[in-house]
Formats: C-alpha cells, sequence, structure tokens
C-alpha cells in the first residue's frame, strides 16, 4: 500500500548562505495492508520528515513514494489532492483549523469531502466524538478554545472518521490520559483489522508494542547517521 | 477531465516595464488556488487579466464554457465576455465599494445580477436576495437599506452575495479578506470555505497574506516582479518551499 523506494530529502536554505542540509538518503520501505509500522529514530533523525515527504508536504529530491498506486514525488498537486481525499489520512500533533467551525463540521469534514450523506457523516463523527469523551456540549462550539488534550483529541476523530487505506500517525497517544489512550489503541486495532496500512511514531512503548507490527529505524537513512 | 480555466503564457506589459510574463496553469473544477507575493509582484495585474478587465499583451486564456467548451476568452467578443462575467464567472474586489453599487438597496445589488441573467419576477428576485443575505449573515430586515449603511465587513459580505446569487462556476477574488479586522476575516472565510465547497465553486484568490491561503487554497502559485517563481501543493509551498524568495516570505510572518 505505501511504498517507499530510495528516497532522499535535503533542504537548500538560499538565504542563509545557500547551506544543503541533506536529511535523508535511501530510505526504502513497504507497508502492507493491514500492517501498522513503527518508525523509531532519536529526535532530529528524521520521521516527522518522512512522514511529511510520503504525506507530499515535503518535496522528495530523489526516489520514488508510492501510495496506492500514486507517486506522491512525481504528482500533480490535484492527484495528491484527491489521495489525500480518498486514500491517506494523517493525524499530526496540531489541530488546524478554519476560525467558527463547530467541533462536529470538523470531524465531520472528511467525510463530506468523499461524499457522504450529510446526517450519516454527522452521526459518525457524534460516535467518535464520545468515544474519545469530548463532552456532548462542546460539540457545538469550535475546538480552536479547547485545551490542548481536547484538540488531540478532535484531531483524532477527524483522522480516523473516513476509512483511509493509508494513514499517517504522529504520536497519536501523546497527551493523552490511560482511557483515551485505551480509545485510539483500539481505533488503530480496528483501522488494521479493515485492512488499512499504517505508519506511526509512538514515543510511548507500550503502545508502540500492542499495536505495531515491526519498527523501522530512520536513523538508517539519515546521512552521517548509519549505524 | 477538461479544466475549467486553461492559461497559456500570460503576459501584460505596462511600456517597457513588465506587469507579468509566461504565467501558465490549468485549474480544474472545484479547485480554489491562491496567488501570494508582496505588492508589485504582478498578482492583481494577472488577475485582471484572466478575469477580463486588463487585455492582455501575449498569451490565452481557456474558458471550458457550459454551451461551446473551452473558447479562449482573450478573443471573444466583448458581449460575450460580459455576459460570462455576469453568469459563469464572478469577481470579488478588495473593497466592496468597487463591487456594489452604492446608491442602490441590499436587495437591489443582489437583484441586479439576476435581472441581467433574464429573471424579471420581482417576488422571486426579492425571495432570492432574501435568501443570500441570510447566507451571508446579513438579516433581512437590512434588505431596504443602502451598503452605505452597513459596516466594512457587511460590505463584502453583500459582495459576496451580489456575486454567488448567479451560481457562477469560477470566482476572482482580489485581496477578499484585506483590510477587515481579524474576527470579521475569520467570519468570512468560514463563509467562503462553506460555500466553495456547497456549490462545488473554483477559485482563484489574489492575497498576501499565508494564512489565509493555507486555509482556503488547494494549489498557491508565488509571484515576484511579474514571474511565477514556485508553484504547488500549498502546504508543500508553505512547509517546504524551494524557491529563495518564497523562503524569504514564510520565515517572514510573525508568530501569534
Amino acid at each position: 500500500m505505501i511504498e517507499l523506494n530510495n528516497v532522499s530529502k535535503s533542504f537548500t536554505l538560499h538565504n542563509q548562505g545557500s547551506a544543503a542540509i541533506p536529511v535523508m538518503e535511501g530510505a526504502t520501505l513497504s507497508v502492507a495492508p493491514g500492517e501498522c509500522v513503527a518508525l523509531t529514530g532519536a529526535s532530529g533523525a528524521g520521521k516527522s520528515t518522512l512522514m511529511r515527504v510520503i504525506y507530499g508536504n515535503y518535496l522528495a529530491a530523489s526516489g520514488q513514494v508510492m501510495v496506492g498506486g500514486v507517486d506522491v514525488a512525481q504528482a500533480e498537486p490535484r492527484e495528491i489532492l484527491a489521495l489525500r481525499r480518498d486514500t491517506l489520512g494523517y493525524v499530526s500533533q496540531f489541530l488546524r483549523v478554519v476560525p467558527r467551525v463547530p467541533t462536529l463540521e470538523v470531524v465531520a469534514e472528511p467525510l463530506l469531502a468523499v461524499g457522504c450523506d450529510r446526517q450519516a457523516a454527522l452521526d459518525k463523527a457524534a460516535g467518535l466524538l464520545a468515544r474519545l469523551n469530548i463532552p456532548e456540549r462542546l460539540w457545538t462550539l469550535s475546538p480552536t478554545t479547547f485545551s490542548g488534550g481536547e484538540q488531540q483529541r478532535v484531531n483524532i476523530a477527524r483522522g480516523f472518521a473516513h476509512d483511509y487505506p493509508a494513514m499517517l500517525l504522529d504520536e497519536p497517544t501523546a497527551s493523552l490520559d490511560v482511557q483515551n489512550r485505551e480509545t485510539v489503541l483500539s481505533l488503530i486495532e480496528e483501522a488494521k483489522a479493515r485492512g488499512a496500512a499504517i505508519i506511526g511514531i509512538f514515543h510511548d512503548v507500550g503502545a508502540r508494542e500492542r499495536v505495531c507490527d515491526r519498527e523501522i529505524n530512520v536513523s538508517d537513512f539519515t546521512p552521517g547517521m548509519a549505524a | 477531465m477538461t479544466p475549467l480555466l486553461s492559461v497559456q503564457n500570460i503576459r501584460k506589459t505596462y511600456g517597457t516595464r513588465i506587469g507579468c510574463t509566461d504565467v501558465s496553469f490549468d485549474l480544474y473544477p472545484g479547485e480554489v488556488m491562491g496567488i501570494v507575493g508582496e505588492s508589485g509582484s504582478g498578482k492583481s495585474t494577472l488577475l485582471n487579466c484572466l478575469a477580463g478587465h486588463l487585455e492582455p499583451d501575449e498569451g490565452r486564456v481557456v474558458f471550458d464554457t457550459r454551451t461551446d467548451g473551452p473558447v479562449d476568452t482573450v478573443t471573444m467578443s466583448k458581449p460575450e465576455r460580459r455576459m460570462l462575467g455576469r453568469t459563469d464567472w464572478a469577481f470579488v474586489h478588495q473593497h466592496a465599494r468597487d463591487g456594489l453599487r452604492m446608491t442602490v438597496s441590499a436587495g437591489g445589488n443582489i437583484g441586479e445580477r439576476l435581472m441581467a441573467v433574464g429573471d424579471r419576477h420581482y417576488g422571486d428576485i426579492r425571495d432570492k436576495a432574501i435568501d443570500w443575505l441570510g447566507r451571508v449573515e446579513i438579516e433581512a430586515n437590512r434588505v431596504d437599506d443602502r451598503p452605505t449603511a452597513f459596516s466594512g465587513g457587511m460590505q463584502q459580505r453583500l459582495q459576496i452575495a451580489r456575486n454567488l446569487v448567479t451560481g457562477p462556476r469560477l470566482v476572482f477574488m482580489d485581496e477578499p479578506t484585506g483590510g477587515l479586522d481579524v474576527s470579521v476575516q475569520a467570519r468570512l472565510l468560514d463563509l467562503l470555505r462553506g460555500l466553495v465547497r456547497e456549490m462545488g465553486l473554483s477559485a482563484i484568490i489574489v492575497t498576501h497574506d499565508l494564512a489565509v491561503v493555507r486555509l482556503l487554497a488547494d494549489r498557491l502559485m508565488v509571484m515576484k516582479d511579474g514571474h511565477v517563481v514556485e508553484s504547488g501543493l500549498t502546504d508543500q509551498v508553505l512547509d517546504d518551499p524551494q524557491h529563495a524568495y518564497t523562503q524569504l516570505l514564510v520565515s517572514s510572518v510573525l508568530q501569534v
């Protein structure tokens, strides 16, 4: 489902003496449907960079980034947009929303975008928010004023609203209490059971051991850091 | 899929100065494209060339019309282009005063565009006007007031209602949130996003506000000195800018 072939990434800082900083070289990995793979490596090794290259907000310098048959490294913007709408989900660490949009709408939006019936989308969103213990009285408010943990859970609900065949999870259990952590891990297990290919970053070792089938150490792809 | 708008090698000069040059892109139905750049970078010149307000020196602006398929709007006759401007195209000006008739009531401003496409039943026109005022969150009892009695934010929303009432397929926007305070901006952004999704609109938005494009635009084009220096997916251009100027632009934004 997700397949990387010899991907490299570097940043050129034109306004700082045109410094070229290679951050990734020869990244090769493959994740099958129903499989969850953890990215490991020290802070700064390039875990988030690798995720962003897969999601398409970082431009790969070379190599192939195949997700559901589309090469993200080469695809046109509208192909990537379609891929993100239908196939590839991403739960980042931060919620970014238009001010004033109610939480329920924020969570239902990915479903509406794939043409889901409005009532069905809102029902599913409500179910997810309830599972993640967001009190119902908050659903009609914009999440911009919520606490960090609440925003994180709204973000997760949004990320799991549509059944994406491929998912990227950036620390989905960070800053969650025991009960909500349990819910998120169940959501991940359910996604695996329906055949989603998942790549995640988990600093929480217990969570990683429970949901991940194997680990990939991104230090192997870091220039000058290879073990 | 046929692009809704196909822009090919647009060039516009003012004497020896370059307004914009070598601009080409395809816009597909439902896509929102942002154009950013500092003042004087040619973004408004480009927008005016695309919308038929300025005649480009070179290039084609091919629009996929409902009746005749793709047609070059630069070479089409003036009445045809005017008709397009009243039906399938809409233009939202930065200053609402440029897009509204200030001496005509709010309802009249919306109704005028309906009459231009052949609506004649007064009751229907008034009902539609009131419906659209509601959609842009202006109370129905303001329908007979003139825009001069409205606040800046309300005028801007009225301008949007006037433009969208005829169900256009392509909207040009020139700094639609410029000059509005942030709470009004947020409201307008939310409104525009909802309308874009519900009506399946395509839009081209010129702005210098990177936060606006991140929320509204799928794709982004960065202009400097009349040239397009970088284009791509909005979050890719903002998160991983490749060109020196874009890097400067992105790193110059103040964090709040």
